[in-house]
């Protein structure tokens, strides 16, 4: 978190001519551009995103795909892979599943397509949810402050994991009844609305106590002295101010996701197969550890990478936002 | 740029009048059911009006209840009791949205340049930011108004995009007056503007404020501690101790003839520029502490520091009044003549013993301070510095 080194402040004598004139995500854009490690990390997260997107694309190209069965790479008599790490061929470049012969790379691809669609979308309706009601929360303060302060506490309470094996059937059912495709759609949708339905308390509570400090400053009282209306109050004056407590959240809660995701799908409640999510690979290869390892560290390696790489772009753009503060 | 809001005004009418204003706040108790246990009683019975394009200063020491009032005065607190009139409109129990279309003819300029800037926007959305609020658009849009206004208060239009960090403290409070002054107010509320600020800077912004008020006549409620600041602009001044004013005069009045013991404590407190001066003054010690507005003493709120109080002022709560024409004083006991032949004595002697043992070598030190020469009509050059209470700055006196 803490190992790079960034550019973003302006030299203090930088030309006029060119500080005129440029709007704030030019000023962001051009101080990212300084910092070398936010953009390797950069490139690497819009390589990731590709790759899952263009994975249909990718895995015709190499002649894998992740359906199909291969009973050439395994041994007829355990079902262990043939050939040295969890069978790494010319077929296939990172080996092959124990007991099928599927293809691990095709698999992680289109694992990470779906890891990253469940993780992307409820990371977005997480920040979205506890944005908006920790600044409202903040901000009004008195009943209102009470009535969301005690939801989140008593979602917070709720036994999470419990819940959501419980809820999975009916819920699933209900989505389906109401026009989400049966199968993985309705279960990728599940996924995407208790993840954030337990997540937004968190970020909530950051911004509700960021905004209790915000609000005090004059700049929101020399916002209501000329006539300004709450929404642009909430939303024009407080909400710049946060940037950065939400960006390092959302950037700390996308890869937990992914591995949240991971853990449903491991107790049962993820994709089904033959569909594979990046989080249902690691829980399956956990069996076959001792035997084969890479099943394991090939998906977690690609995890640790999403991870890490969220953050210090994360961090990157907090820097490039505001030069103002340090690091927090 | 052309001008917004204009010709509703009458002349004569006061841009903002404020009748027995009190402002109380709730102190509450804590635990889970809380009760109302008392009131900070920040602002208790105060009235004062503010003629167009003049200066309102409003002095008075930390906690007195000065920056509330003005607060107060805009409707940034709603008030106890009272009554607030902008333009002779009664605004006291206004809705907010029924405020918004009179927040253009007010504004306010805060005392911290660096909080009352928002740090994500920049200086070209900060100081248009009441057009946008208003939906005002001026003539030319409103980039090229800022433009204007950004070097109407004396900063570089280039730096249009910049923020607020990238400015010093007298550049970012030139960004709050420009913001005030955007959609030419008839009048501001200054909440201790240039105390944040370093001397030289005090006096350019003070200066930037009497130019913009001679240009587009705007009145000014400007709150501030200290003397010296208030006398350079004001035309009139109110002293308030503990949430009441005790004097209400012309600038000339209060600094040459002062009527309240509290202003003549507060006078006596400014130091001159001259060392040896300064050690032979005569200075009234107040002694102890400001009281707590949440009980504050009975009758006479400055019985229990006041040097002339007698038994009266413990019991029987003085009105302000007019003792002499345009020089209001709620004292029982004003000080007419100059206190340099009155022994002063205070609550606890021992605190005045000092300036007694000091002796009185250079003269009368308070009669300096009644010297007909220490008042500078404006316009007239400042000169002799030495035998004056109050060093204007460099440039400042006009």
């Amino acid at each position: 978190m803490s190992t790079i080194v960034t550019s973003s402040a302006l030299p203090a004598g930088a030309d006029d001519e060119e500080i005129t004139g440029r709007s704030l995500r030019q000023i962001v854009w051009s101080r990212l551009r300084r910092d070398k490690t936010a953009m390797v990390c950069l490139v690497i997260l819009i390589l990731l995103y590709l790759v899952a997107i263009f994975a249909p694309v990718i895995t015709s190209l190499l002649g894998v795909d992740p359906y199909s069965f291969d009973g050439d790479s395994i041994s007829d008599s355990g079902g262990g892979p043939v050939g040295p790490w969890g069978g790494i061929s010319s077929e296939h470049p990172l080996g092959v599943e124990w007991g099928t012969g599927r293809d691990i790379l095709a698999q992680l691809l289109y694992g990470l397509r779906i890891s990253l669609l469940i993780a992307t979308t409820a990371t977005i309706l997480t920040t979205f949810i506890g944005t908006t009601l920790g600044i409202i929360s903040g901000y009004a303060g008195g009943k209102t402050d009470a009535i969301i302060g005690r939801t989140m506490d008593l979602i917070l309470a709720f036994p999470f994991l419990l819940i959501i094996l419980a809820l999975s059937g009916v819920l699933t059912q209900r989505l389906t009844q109401l026009g989400v495709p049966d199968g993985n759609p309705s279960r990728i949708l599940y996924l995407i609305i208790v993840l954030s339905f337990f997540g937004w308390p968190y970020l909530a509570r950051i911004v509700r106590g960021q905004v209790l400090s915000v609000r005090e400053r004059e700049f929101v009282e020399a916002a209501v002295a000329m006539g300004a209306g709450r929404p642009r109050i909430l939303f024009k004056e407080i909400l710049p101010n946060l940037w950065a407590p939400i960006l390092v959240y959302a950037t700390l809660t996308l890869p937990t996701y992914v591995g949240t995701e991971a853990a449903l799908s491991f107790l049962g409640i993820g994709v089904l197969p033959p569909d594979t999510s990046f989080g249902g690979m690691l829980g399956n290869s956990v069996s076959y550890f001792s035997v084969v390892p890479s099943y394991l560290f090939i998906p977690g390696t690609v995890l640790v990478i999403l991870v890490v790489t969220f953050n210090l772009v994360g961090d990157a753009v907090r820097d490039a936002l505001d030069p103002r503060a340090g690091r927090v | 740029m052309t001008e917004i809001m204009n010709g509703s005004h009458t002349a004569g009418d006061p841009v903002l009048r404020v009748t027995d204003l009190k402002m109380h706040f709730p102190v509450r108790s804590k635990g889970l059911f809380p009760k109302t246990i008392g009131q900070v009683k920040a602002v208790d019975g105060v009235s004062f009006d503010v003629q167009p394009g003049e200066t309102l200063g409003l002095v008075g020491e930390s906690g007195c209840g000065k920056s509330t009032t003005g607060r107060t005065a805009l409707r940034l607190l709603e008030p106890t009791s009272g009554k607030v009139e902008m333009d002779g409109i009664d605004v006291t129990r206004m809705s907010a949205k029924d405020m918004v279309p009179l927040r253009r003819k007010a504004a306010m300029i805060f005392q911290d340049p660096y909080n009352a800037l928002n740090p994500r926007h920049t200086v070209g959305a900060i100081i248009g930011a009441p057009f946008a609020v208003q939906g005002v658009e001026p003539a030319g849009g409103v980039r090229a108004a800022v433009r204007d206004l950004m070097d109407r208060v004396g900063l570089n239009p280039e730096h249009y995009n910049r923020y607020p960090a990238e400015f010093s403290g007298g550049q970012r409070q030139r960004i709050g007056i420009a913001r005030a002054v955007a959609l030419r107010p008839h009048f501001i509320v200054c909440d201790e503007p240039v105390s944040a600020l370093d001397v030289s800077i005090q006096a350019q912004v003070i200066n930037l404020l009497r130019d913009l008020q001679d240009d587009f006549g705007i009145a000014y409620l400007f709150v501030a501690h200290d003397l010296a600041v208030v006398r350079q602009i004001s035309h009139r001044v109110a002293v308030m101790y503990l949430g009441h004013v005790m004097e209400l005069t012309s600038r000339e009045e209060l600094y040459a003839r002062p009527l309240h013991p509290y202003t003549h404590a507060l006078l006596s407190a400014i130091p001159v520029p001259d060392p040896r001066a300064q050690k032979n003054r005569e200075h009234i010690l107040l002694s102890g502490d400001l009281p707590s507005p949440v009980n504050p003493p009975s009758g006479c709120v400055f019985h229990t520091r006041c040097f002339v109080a007698q038994d009266i002022c413990k019991v029987d709560k003085p009105v302000i009044r007019e003792f002499e024409p345009g020089h209001q004083v709620a004292c029982h006991f004003p000080i007419t003549e100059y206190l340099g032949s009155t022994p002063i004595v205070g609550p606890d002697p021992g605190l005045t013993a000092e300036s007694e043992l000091e002796g009185m070598q250079d003269g009368d030190p308070m009669e300096q301070a009644g010297d007909a020469d220490l008042i500078h009509e404006p316009g007239t050059n400042y000169t002799d510095g030495t035998d004056s209470l109050i060093d204007p700055g460099p440039g400042l006196w006009r």
